[in-house]
């Protein structure tokens, strides 16, 4: 209830999402501990011994990019693998863990599926909490009436993500930017493909996807070396054994430009703009991720909110963001505005890209981004919780494990040179897709579908 | 929705005598400078940050009828520049001291905050000190950024049913108090309202005897103390309006309410109104109503998991219960019945859950489970500066004070199954239910034009 009572002043802006790492300034970076259990399975390791509780975080190879001709199975999987397990129903589990206040979530992106764990550390608790969730790794029962409804819940929130302006935006935006690449359609799925999805086709998408080949596991809290091995591999081995899954096809460019016109009944214009981006191993991550911080990704200090919010006033929220994934994830921009302001908030938009692809950022603005994320890196891994996270996604995107320690020299080494070249080569004004939501008229221009393979 | 949101860091020795491996019991330090100014720190070494908030006890609620929207339209305007600083200057220091900063404002509170490494603290200081008492409030600056506010109801409230379906909820179920309206202000406010208003609510409400500095995280507290009467120690105070408590008119018969809007799923959100900490007749009674909200809806093994999810009857249900409101308390019901069921059936059964909670006690697994988890809230919360600093903040704009966070986990682990039965007894009764409904509109955009918000209110369209 907390977050309806409270007004932000401002939206969510300009995020890198999960994947923000920082190098330490002042402070040694925490050390991550790495070994791989006998069943082959990689463990990420930071002890932190302040708070009596241990965050247990697995990653599977089971998003929903591994949907193939059915998306919405890795989701529906996701959600049924706590709905009963082992012999013991969905509420038996769950009162193993709430029992003793640990705290038990899974869910589902495009690049992996996780599962989470939060428990105290006494020994008789974390007990009973890993003991729910070895069952839950060992083997899920998918019953056949928790398919049926959870498929059902699936399908409502799929219709629910029609009556949200900025759900339709994003929709259409990632199907037109990723075309037939597994990015393309949302994590859930569409109504025909979820309605048709059978139970067989999830046990089959469980055997696959989450083994001891598609598995990796993060650890942080209140643990010594000795007990977290020893609970890594019991976790490790309650996996079934199995198989690395082969890569993702990569994402191709567009070759074309698209305008995409939704109706829809709303005050506002939800606008977004943008191209694929770049995979999170590309060797230009760095400056475009400096370049963004100035262009549109830090808030209160980026062109973007200069341009429309704070010089004119036309909208709440706008930012840009790449958000780097396994393959090439999307670059955007985005904002809502009232109807009558879409089209020229829109130019505004574009303007502003167009000169910073041209003439990038200037030393000042260099200057103060460079500050601003080297000062700010303790506060991205001042919690447990973020720490869990942040080491699960370097495992996961196969960053190095001095990655933390070397953040820092290869932000400081960003030119405004090196930003340039890398916006230049990876962002093609020429080729944008823009999606309107809101408003009478459907229309869509543009002479090309996306191509993928 | 429920437990989670309102637990604290509250020190006590059963705690650590509960859990094998010690936790630290966090002590908050208070303090009060002759200006006024009330100061909570609370020590945390976990990691070189810190965060600082700075917290005024004026929120929507004190807002008075046709100004609505004030709390909130000022808070936006604290950071457009002072006597001595240019608009944007706030947030460009913070930045440059690699720090991140905000604000928001609830029903209750005005809140400020910036997180940073300690070694800055006393910029955010110095900064929030300037603006405590000299803010410009431009014309000019405001008029822009009134356009962002509205851009910024029409994103939260209008374009989203559930949101809309929430405001007309609340303005129902309270009729004379300040929860009638919403944070952000009613579009009609927000369209007349002048910098002029702006500036009588910042001199009548912001100085440091209204204010509470909030620090958690690596620091000292006496350093901290040191810091703050320096730059806030000079500040004069003002003269306060006493702060209202303003109850609402007895509510002596069930409400109905029906939102028609264009959207895909209806939707239901039911209310008793109920005590809060601030003001209950008996002191375990809100306690008690926490538990039972846990009962309702704390996780997976919880009743509406089980009996409404499970059994396919909603797609989603919760409950929930802000024990620290200062107007009032509220217990929420709510969800979305599942494909093909009735809203009426959903509502049924969420009466019936009530209608159980009333007639028998709850298992006492059920009320060791609640506890359990409270008692592990109470530890995971220290996970997050900013989220001890949220408690402290809250406890102490609502005239709760900080020390009274010491008492939650006792006054959970008193609780009784017939406490939790006889607060469902004495308040969640029908006469004191309002009932607000979503009844979707096709989502065509031709056969039902939008009515554009310029002049209109909440219940246009």
């Amino acid at each position: 209830m907390l977050a309806n009572l409270l007004k932000n002043r401002r939206a969510f802006a300009g995020v890198w999402f999960a994947l923000l790492l920082f190098p330490l300034v002042s402070v040694a970076a925490p050390r991550i501990e790495h070994w791989t259990t006998p069943q082959g399975v990689p463990v990420y390791f930071v002890r932190s011994d302040s708070l009596p509780m241990v965050d247990v975080r697995l990653l599977f190879d089971a998003g929903s990019a591994r949907d193939g001709a059915t998306p919405g199975l890795a989701q529906l999987t996701g959600s049924l693998l706590s709905e009963g397990a082992d012999g013991q129903s969905a509420e038996t589990l769950a009162r193993g863990f709430e029992d003793v206040g640990a705290q038990f979530s899974a869910g589902v992106s495009q690049d992996s599926a996780y599962l989470s764990l939060r428990s105290l550390s006494d020994k008789a608790r974390l007990a009973s909490a890993l003991d729910g969730l070895a069952r839950i790794l060992r083997a899920p029962d998918f019953p056949e009436d928790a398919f049926v409804r959870e498929r059902d819940r699936q399908l409502l929130a799929i219709r629910a993500r029609a009556q949200s302006p900025g759900e339709v935006a994003d929709e259409a935006f990632m199907s037109a930017l990723f075309g037939t690449h597994p990015y393309a359609h949302p994590v859930d799925g569409n109504a025909v493909s979820v309605g048709a999805l059978t139970r067989d086709q999830v046990r089959a998408f469980h055997q696959r996807h989450y083994t001891t080949g598609t598995a990796l596991i993060a650890l942080v809290g209140a643990l010594d070396r000795v007990q977290a091995e020893a609970l890594a591999e019991r976790l490790a081995g309650s996996l079934p054994k199995g198989e690395a899954l082969p890569a993702l096809p990569p994402v191709l460019p567009l070759d074309t430009s698209r305008r995409i016109d939704v109706p829809f009944p709303a005050q506002q214009a939800s606008i977004l703009i943008g191209q694929p981006g770049i995979a999170r191993l590309d060797p230009d991550y760095f400056p475009l991720y400096v370049g963004n911080h100035i262009l549109g990704g830090s808030g209160f200090s980026s062109r973007l909110v200069s341009t429309i919010r704070e010089e004119r006033g036309l909208a709440y929220s706008v930012y840009s963001y790449f958000m780097p994934m396994r393959q090439a994830g999307p670059f955007q921009m985005g904002m809502q505005t009232k109807l009558a302001q879409g089209e020229m908030a829109i130019g505004l938009l574009e303007a502003d890209l167009k000169r910073f692809i041209a003439e990038g950022p200037s030393e000042e603005e260099l200057a103060h981004a460079r500050k601003n994320i080297l000062g700010g890196f303790a506060l991205r891994l001042d919690s447990n919780r973020k720490l869990v996270e942040n080491i699960a996604a370097i495992g996961y995107l196969g960053l190095p494990l001095d990655y933390l320690d070397r953040y820092r020299d290869r932000v400081a080494a960003v030119t405004r040179e090196d930003i340039k070249r890398a916006f230049a080569k990876h962002l093609r004004p020429e080729t944008m897709v823009t999606v309107v939501v809101g408003g009478p008229q459907a229309t869509e221009q543009g002479d090309a579908q996306g191509k993928q393979p | 929705m429920s437990l989670s949101g309102r637990l604290v860091s509250g020190a006590l020795l059963w705690v650590a005598c509960l859990l094998p491996v010690s936790a630290a019991t966090p002590v908050v330090h208070e303090y009060r400078l002759e200006n006024g100014l009330e100061l909570r720190v609370l020590p945390d070494h976990r990691a070189p940050v810190v965060t600082s908030q700075v917290w005024y006890r004026v929120g929507s609620a004190d807002e008075p009828g046709g100004s609505t929207g004030l709390s909130h339209a000022l808070e936006h305007m604290m950071f457009k520049g002072t006597q001595t600083l240019p608009p944007g200057a706030f947030s460009r220091v913070i930045a440059e001291h690699g720090g991140r900063e905000n604000a928001f404002t609830s029903r209750d509170y005005t809140a400020y905050f910036q997180t940073l490494a300690p070694e800055h603290l006393e910029i955010a200081f110095r900064l929030e000190a300037d603006r405590m008492r000299s803010l410009k409030l431009d014309a000019g600056e405001f008029a822009r950024e009134i356009e962002v506010i509205k851009e910024e109801r029409r994103l939260r409230t209008e374009d989203d049913p559930e949101a809309r379906l929430n405001e007309l909820f609340q303005a129902t179920a309270f009729v004379s108090n300040g929860y009638h309206h919403p944070v952000i202000g009613w579009m009609a406010d927000l369209d007349h309202m002048r910098v002029e208003d702006l500036r009588a609510w910042y001199a009548r409400h912001y100085a440091p005897n209204n204010a509470i500095l909030v620090v958690v995280g690596d620091v000292e507290p006496q350093a901290v103390l040191g810091l703050a009467k320096k730059y806030f120690g000079a500040l004069p105070s003002g003269e306060l309006p006493s702060r209202r408590l303003r109850r609402d008119t007895a509510q002596d018969g069930e409400r109905r309410v029906v939102l028609r809007a264009p959207a895909k799923l209806p939707s239901l959100l039911m209310g008793y109104k109920v005590p809060t900490l601030v003001e209950a007749p008996e002191s375990w009674e809100p306690y008690a109503l926490e538990v039972l909200s846990g009962v309702l809806d704390g996780g997976e093994a919880a009743r509406f998991a089980n009996r409404l999810v499970r059994t396919g009857l909603a797609a989603g249900a919760g409950a929930g219960y802000d024990p620290m409101a200062r107007e009032g308390g509220l217990f929420i019901l709510g969800g979305t019945p599942s494909e093909g069921v009735e809203p009426l059936k959903l509502e049924q059964a969420l009466r019936g859950e009530i209608e159980r909670l009333r007639n028998e006690p709850v298992d006492p697994a059920e009320l060791s489970r609640v506890k359990a988890q409270v008692l592990a809230q109470d530890i995971f919360g220290r996970d997050s500066n900013f989220y001890q600093a949220m408690r402290i903040g809250i406890a102490e704009t609502v005239g709760l004070g900080a020390a009274s966070l010491d008492a939650y986990l006792a006054g959970i682990e008193a609780v009784t199954r017939e406490q939790v039965q006889a607060v469902a007894r004495k308040y969640l009764i029908d006469d004191h239910l309002t009932v607000a409904r979503l009844d979707p509109l096709p989502m065509d955009v031709s056969a039902r034009p939008v009515a554009s918000a310029q002049g209109g209110t909440f219940h246009a369209r």
